[in-house]
């Protein structure tokens, strides 16, 4: 398809002039960098040695060496090294329940002979155009017991009707030749999901995939209403409360001696709620416009 | 048949092709050769002979069911007197005294309405068509390569958090942030955006523009590659140049695309922003910040008026239902697909 298109380009789109293409390749170079400066100065500053902080006065855009003082001091126990569990933890389990879910649910949907695949999906497709409000949610979620517990992260937000319908139309889109063989081999309804569906549908779970680790990764606010013990947060809330909201680290929050500086802390702290989106973003990248697409537009 | 395959094959075969469960176009091959007449079973055998799919939808549909759908009917407190310690059921009904707020015009109520408001049409006006603007000028470079690295760095920030985002902007045009740090090293006055309620409007938008531009490309760029380029073709015999090509061919390609996508938007008009908000409150007030859901929040969840809050919160939800209906009806107006009918196919 991309092939065929720049074909088309210059064919049949007039081509472009020398000037032209410079002034576009400027401007998108520009965005790229104001993407990229806020990551570069977060990286660059929390490596950097305190004596070059200390005269840049916070930030610096190219470390001069490199100091891991503020990592290692991150790591070494207390707030961030527990929070970081709680995220990865959440993330990890919510990740694969959610998966498993949704997938289960899609797949029952997408079955053109069960009995209950039109209800069920109905209940999916109305949720979507409904929010509840955040008080009523609150109020469930406590009487169901999972106040200050780290399942409030998890259960409430489960099951995403976008994802379910991205999944649901792609499990429509196996031939039907594929399964029925399979039923007429012996195979039950569970034997089809997972030895037929969930081996085609690799893209769509990626995808899915990232889209609920990223949801648990990010999650705030259900942490902010839900977890009022310290000891549970999740990075996002101690990266509001260390960088946004500027609250200082000391010995109660790191259980180290020596203290590298404010700024390199802050920098390192932000560095480590992003390190996980950074690693796995190029192997999903990819299957992105197919997943999205799948869902927006044939869904 | 029959006999190789499960002993309600037959049945199966007849559900298919006599249900509107689907409107994919029935299933072939052996399971579809013509059964023996014979009563339709019952809704209950049915069930039953699907009991594996009805487990395998239980989990979904039961967070579902409670998570979303019953805390609907938590929305009663709206006209309660709620307190926590008494619950739903003891707690007393004062009718509709909860909603003067609203019909009485309260300041912080209509300031929050104002906000939303104000903030939903700059977003309207300035970021909705900056993908667009992206995506045309993705689409028309040359270089396949290019183009895919370009996509590459401006669909990160999509998947960073607000709390990184908010963080990032603080750490760049902060008091104490690069930019301001290059100004006062090279002798002259700080800038003060962060933090500044006379900029908190245009500093929210930067954001959401930084945040979510290149990611929003991704429905257009498919619009434009859906485009045929025999039409680009036949615009250039007939002597147009890239810019006749750009208003008779390329923009009515996509325009169902952008009137879907920006009916979308009217949508869910009533929220902008909440967590973004919320993280930049407290260093520029509530005047220039408070938007309804950080109004619901607020006053509920921190200030304990739960039931004044419920109430705003289901006004909200219910202007919210309409309007999602209200912009699929619309949308079936100018001849597109309505997005929720569409999902269904």
């Amino acid at each position: 398809m991309p092939r065929a298109r720049s074909r088309a380009l210059v064919h049949g789109q007039a081509a472009p002039g020398p000037i032209e293409n410079a002034i576009k390749i400027l401007v998108l170079g520009v965005l790229c960098l104001v993407v990229i400066v806020p990551f570069l100065t977060v990286v660059s500053t929390s490596l950097a040695p305190r004596e070059q902080i200390s005269a840049a006065g916070g930030l610096v855009l190219l470390p001069r060496g490199i100091d891991l003082s503020a990592y290692r001091a991150l790591f070494s126990g207390g707030v961030v090294s527990r929070a970081l569990g709680v995220s990865i933890g959440v993330t990890v389990v919510g990740t694969a329940l959610s998966l498993f879910v949704s997938c289960l649910l899609a797949y029952a949907t997408s079955r053109p002979y069960f009995v209950l695949a039109r209800p069920v999906l109905l209940v999916v497709l109305i949720g979507m155009l409904f929010s509840p409000g955040i008080i009523p949610v609150y109020l469930v979620v406590k009487q169901t017991g999972l106040l200050d517990s780290l399942w409030a992260l998890i259960i409430p937000t489960m099951v995403s009707g976008f994802n379910v319908i991205v999944l649901r139309s792609f499990f429509q889109g196996i031939p039907a030749e594929l399964t029925e063989s399979a039923t007429i081999d012996g195979a039950g309804e569970w034997g089809v999901f997972a030895r037929i569906v969930l081996p085609l549908s690799k893209a769509p779970l990626a995808v899915v995939g990232l889209f609920y680790a990223v949801g648990y990764w990010n999650s705030f606010f259900t942490a902010l209403l839900y977890i009022s013990d310290a000891a549970k947060w999740p990075m996002q809330l101690v990266l509001r409360t260390y960088v946004v909201n500027d609250a200082a680290m000391g010995q109660a929050e790191l259980a180290t001696e020596n203290l590298p500086p404010q700024s390199s802390l802050q920098m390192a702290i932000l560095v480590v709620s992003m390190v996980p989106i950074l690693l796995i973003y190029p192997f999903l990248q990819r299957h992105f416009a197919k997943g999205v697409l799948t869902g927006a537009v044939k869904g | 048949m029959s006999s190789v395959s499960r002993t309600d094959a037959p049945l199966r075969a007849k559900t298919v092709r006599g249900d509107l469960t689907d409107p994919s176009p029935p299933r072939t091959g052996p399971a579809a050769a013509p059964a023996p007449v014979r009563r339709r079973p019952g809704f209950w055998q049915r069930l039953w002979r699907d009991r594996i799919l009805v487990l395998f939808a239980l989990p979904g549909f039961l967070v579902l069911a409670i998570y979303h759908y019953l805390p609907v009917l938590g929305n009663v407190i709206a006209f309660q007197d709620y307190r926590p310690y008494r619950g739903i059921r003891d707690s007393a009904w004062v009718g509709l005294e909860n909603f003067r707020v609203i019909t009485e015009g309260d300041p912080a109520f209509l300031n929050a309405l104002a906000n939303t408001l104000i903030l939903t049409g700059l977003q309207a006006v300035l970021v909705f068509p900056a993908p667009i603007v992206l995506a045309l000028l993705l689409n028309s470079l040359l270089s396949e390569r290019i183009k895919r690295l370009v996509q590459s760095i401006l669909y990160l920030p999509h998947f960073l958090s607000w709390v990184v985002v908010v963080a990032l902007f603080q750490q760049l045009l902060g008091g104490s942030g690069l930019l301001n740090s290059f100004l006062r090293s090279h002798g002259w006055d700080a800038l003060s955006i962060v933090g500044n309620p006379e900029l908190f409007r245009p500093l929210l938008l930067a954001q959401v523009l930084w945040k979510d531009t290149g990611w929003a490309t991704i429905i257009f760029l498919a619009a434009l590659s859906a485009i045929s380029a025999d039409l680009y073709e036949a615009a250039a015999v007939d002597g147009a140049g890239r810019w006749r090509q750009l208003v008779h061919v390329t923009l009515p390609g996509m325009k169902s695309v952008i009137i879907l996508l920006f009916i979308l938007q009217l949508g869910t008009s009533l929220t902008v922003g909440f967590e973004q908000i919320l993280l930049q409150q407290n260093a520029v007030g509530l005047a220039r910040s408070e938007v309804l859901d950080t109004y619901v929040y607020n006053r509920g969840v921190i200030g304990g008026d739960w039931g004044m809050a419920t109430a705003v919160g289901l006004v909200k939800s219910v202007v919210g239902v309409v309007l999602v209906l209200g912009a699929n009806k619309l949308a079936h107006m100018f001849g597109e697909a309505g997005v929720y009918a569409a999902r269904e196919k």
